[in-house]
């Protein structure tokens, strides 16, 4: 590359309040810099962020005639597209801008002051060093594809979905099961208000079915996704239903005959449905599905006598002989919202879940709760069927619990106890609910109201503190625990335990994650771009995320969170074109022998050889800017622009040098 | 104390074909696990004993369960705390370095010999025996660091019971603490929470309850001894170790086993009555 003469770069340190300042010596920073070849001016702000600290950078290259800009501040991740910007509206092109990061790699990794001055010292320099070979780039512009793919038909995939389309563009919805509604489907009612949980979920289940933007893909899979943000091209695997929806009117003559039973996952497991069934009354589509891991054999066909009552007594709309289908998807954006799974009772020996049919999930009292459920909304013991007078309900289990458990707070467990705590009260008037918990956790809209008024209104017993074991005696459950606020142990001889597990996230998310590229946070849950500017976006640019699948969360964050995610996908989609970085790789033609190593290296399929040439060529829209195939060049043919090995070693002597 | 446990564990192991060493200059472990982090000196016991251990071979079976706990633990934060451990090689002048396995003689058992191989030297199996583990804290917790069985829910004493042809009695208590060295200070918690573990085993049909610490059977047998105004059936349970019905099991002479002629009474009136 050849190098422009003598650029004259201008060095801007920022105090960050104390964050920088309290551990760096600004000042040093700032004189050391200007001692460096090539740098006119170097100048520090208590906020460069500010619009006075922006407008210091702006004026300062007008009246120092900058070519070239370094930023000592926060990570590029934070304010590098800020700073950019600035360096742009000044005249100058963005790409000769550069961040030295001495605020996350600096002050607030450092304690000792003169140490971490010095290693400051060192990223400016460096930073100085690397502008000064800087190129002027053109950002890439690539048209956007103005389709959007929602993975997860729970709430937070339908409500994404539903804004989507209502503002016109077309979704791609994919669910796992055979309907959607995920799991507020399940719920009895809804906390603090106690909607009915269908009633409210059921119109939007309607919505999605029938609006024109949407289209749903049920039984299906991501199996691939290439691409990159505006263009992604997603291939979905559907498997069949086995069943026509346009002809199937539910009357369920097939589940009838059908002779192979299995728990039913709607009921969390405490009904048996069949191999060929309606996985609720409000299930959209409104037809019956099978479910082929479960029926007695469809390659070779051993049973089929689902199909022969249906050809007899119903609409002859079960086909036996259905294949999978590939779709190959185009969006522009994904959405990711994979919800929730709870987390493993039986993993909690202590209170004896699997082990005594009286000890149940949450989930598992919520489907009894629910008139649709098991016991049309009754509430008896799993073991006998007896009504139960004495219900105890036990908070964070398994939660908050660093050594043996999840050592987070699932967020909503405090609420649903107390509206089960209530509801068992409204349903056995003379019953009586212990609680025990660690705190109440009830910040929301009118949650703190909602608890107290369980507590009060309907005399439930709250006890703080936790339960040491859950047992057998006489065939009564022991529950045996603390109350730490009389500090006395506590005996209660209970006929149903209910435990208030937590939240993890579904088991495909992982799966998923690695297909988009986008990351995870340790417990496995979608990692946000940044926890409070960003928190709809995943670090990987055209993915976004909503529900329970990024973090546990009760239903009206999840639905804020999904219109939030569906605005941002918007937002993206409403431009036709759209600018990518142009720091990509490049091919020396001279250099390169054609060897065409480079080419399955490249995660990014963005390599090719020319048939005109015989070198390798970079799809700039495609290039990402990883690396990997400079690495792999064996002539030294590949570069990446304002990357160069050139600047690479600039830096390094200018590290050295320090 | 204990030579009953020591006795029926070196003969059960003859039986089945080894041989338990006693290790050269073994030293009190000091009992009890010290948490504290700032005062060594409580450590410098058990790494004596583990240093020894691992100059004689690297694998050293206990018996009690209060040594198993305090050597394991030992064992476990040596490769913890790098500092703290050469301070402590330091002050006793033996190198200890973590190169030790602990085992119980439950664990020998089950890893090393394997229950198969015990159930095939079975000579006189104790059919129907309704026998109640007893586990106490020791043997199992922290689970992190003990890793023996779940915690909660342990199954090792049980599962040799029923090789042994035993029909193991599951109840409540039987992983509840025994108050341990409360006993020493003030007898009255440790003598209550004997005394429910041993109403807790009864009530669910255990007729023998065996033990794997001499604490947990000193305490269980002094809350027995220590109450006259309660005599619940609870009372005529004996209280074993396990090598001793392992000892029975493999055909061992009861006198050998240490057990005493009240006990073996128990035991057969127990077996007869659940025999036909």
């Amino acid at each position: 590359m050849s190098v422009t003469p003598a650029k004259r770069v201008g060095v801007f340190v920022c105090h960050c309040g104390l964050n920088i300042a309290g551990t760096v010596n600004v000042n040093e920073v700032v004189e050391r810099a200007k001692k460096q070849s090539g740098v006119v001016c170097a100048v520090d702000h208590k906020y460069l962020c500010s619009e006075p600290g922006q407008a210091l950078v702006r004026d300062t290259i007008k009246q120092q005639h900058l070519d070239a800009v370094v930023v000592a501040a926060c990570s590029p991740a934070m304010h590098e597209s800020t700073f950019k910007n600035v360096v742009q509206s000044a005249g100058l092109n963005r790409y000769n801008c550069e961040i030295a990061n001495i605020r996350e790699q600096g002050s607030w990794v450092h304690e000792d002051h003169q140490k971490a001055t010095g290693k400051s010292h060192i990223a400016v320099r460096q930073a100085i060093e690397k502008v000064k070979l800087n190129e002027a780039l053109q950002p890439i512009t690539v048209p956007v594809t103005n389709r959007v793919l929602v993975v997860g038909g729970g709430i937070a995939g339908i409500r994404a979905a539903l804004d989507v389309a209502n503002a016109g563009y077309e979704v791609y919805l994919v669910e796992k099961s055979g309907t959607i509604g995920g799991r507020m489907a399940q719920l009895s009612e809804t906390f603090p208000t106690l909607d009915c949980s269908t009633c409210i979920l059921g119109p939007l289940m309607v919505e999605v079915y029938r609006h024109p933007k949407i289209k749903l893909f049920r039984l299906s899979k991501v199996e691939e996704v290439k691409g990159y943000i505006g263009n992604f091209k997603v291939t979905v695997r559907q498997e069949p239903a086995y069943v026509d929806v346009a002809k199937c009117n539910a009357c369920g003559e097939c589940a009838k005959v059908c002779p192979a039973e299995v728990p039913n996952e709607f009921d969390m497991g405490l009904t048996w449905r069949k191999a060929i069934y309606t996985p609720f009354a409000q299930a959209v589509p409104p037809a019956y599905v099978l479910d082929a891991k479960n029926c007695l054999g469809l390659l070779p066909q051993a049973c089929g006598e689902c199909r022969k009552a249906c050809d007899k007594f119903g609409t002859s709309c079960i086909n036996l002989d259905a294949w999978p289908q590939v779709h190959e998807l185009e969006v522009g954006a994904i959405i990711a919202a994979t919800g929730y799974e709870l987390y493993d009772a039986t993993k909690l020996t202590e209170y004896g879940y699997g082990t005594h049919p009286d000890v149940m999930t949450s989930l598992e009292f919520e489907r009894m709760l629910s008139a649709s459920g098991p016991t049309s909304g009754e509430i008896k013991c799993p073991s006998d069927g007896r009504t139960p007078k004495e219900i105890v309900f036990i908070q964070c289990a398994g939660q908050r619990e660093p050594e043996t458990g999840l050592p987070y707070c699932s967020k909503i467990c405090c609420m649903y106890t107390a509206r089960h705590a209530m509801m068992f009260h409204h349903k056995v008037p003379d019953g009586q609910a212990y609680v025990f918990y660690m705190d109440i956790r009830a910040g929301g809209k009118g949650y703190e109201e909602f608890v107290k008024r369980c507590q009060e209104e309907r005399g439930l017993l709250y006890l703080r503190g936790r339960v040491a074991k859950v047992y057998e005696e006489n065939g009564k459950l022991i529950v045996k625990g603390v109350d730490t606020l009389s500090g006395k142990t506590v005996e209660i001889n209970a006929d149903i335990v209910v435990l208030a597990v937590g939240m993890v996230p579904s088991p495909e998310s992982h799966e998923l994650a690695s297909k988009l590229k986008a990351s995870l946070d340790v417990y496995g849950f979608f990692a946000e771009a940044h926890p409070k500017l960003r928190p709809l976006e995943s670090p990987t640019a055209g993915i976004y995320i909503a529900g329970a699948g990024h973090a546990p969360k009760d239903i009206p964050d999840t639905v804020a969170q999904a219109s939030g995610a569906a605005s941002k996908a918007l937002g993206l989609l409403s431009s036709p074109t759209l600018e990518r970085e142009p720091t990509v790789a490049k091919v020396t033609g001279e250099l390169c022998s054609g060897c065409g190593i480079c080419i399955p290296i490249c995660p990014y399929t963005a390599l090719s050889l020319s048939p005109i040439t015989k070198v390798a060529e970079v799809s700039a829209a495609l290039c990402e800017g990883c690396g990997t195939c400079i690495a792999s060049c064996p002539s030294g043919a590949l570069s990446l622009r304002n990357l160069t090995d050139e600047q690479i070693l600039a830096m390094v002597e200018a590290i050295v040098a320090s | 104390m204990a030579k009953d446990y020591d006795a029926s564990a070196k003969a059960a192991a003859r039986a089945l074909g080894f041989e338990l060493k006693e290790m050269e200059g073994w030293l009190c472990c000091g009992a009890v696990f010290s948490n504290v982090n700032d005062n060594l000196m409580t450590k410098a016991g058990p790494n004596r004993i583990l240093s020894r251990a691992q100059k004689e071979g690297g694998t050293l079976t206990t018996l009690c369960a209060g040594c198993y706990n305090v050597l394991k633990r030992t064992t476990f934060h040596a490769t913890q705390t790098a500092a703290s451990q050469q301070a402590i090689n330091e002050f006793n002048e033996e190198k200890f370095t973590g190169g030790v396995e602990v085992l119980h003689f439950l664990e020998v058992l089950r890893d090393r010999i394997g229950f198969d191989a015990v159930e095939r030297a079975v000579k006189t199996p104790l059919k129907g025996l309704p026998v109640g583990a007893y586990y106490g804290c020791l043997l199992l917790r922290p689970p992190a660091e003990m890793k023996l069985d779940d915690p909660n829910r342990p199954s090792i004493m049980e599962d040799l019971f029923t090789r042994l042809g035993c029909t193991p009695i599951d109840y409540p208590a039987r992983t509840q603490c025994c108050g341990s060295y409360l006993s020493v200070s003030s007898s009255e918690p440790s003598e209550g929470l004997s005394r429910d573990i041993m109403q807790s085993a009864s009530n669910s049909g255990a007729k023998v309850l065996a033990v794997g610490c001499p604490l947990c059977k000193y305490n269980l047998e002094s809350a027995r001894k220590g109450s006259a105004a309660h005599s619940g059936a609870e009372d005529h349970v004996p209280i074993v170790y396990f090598t001793q019905l392992l000892g029975l099991a493999l055909g061992l002479d009861p006198q050998q086993l240490q057990l005493d002629t009240h006990q073996m009474q128990r035991i057969s009136e127990s077996q007869s009555e659940v025999a036909p």
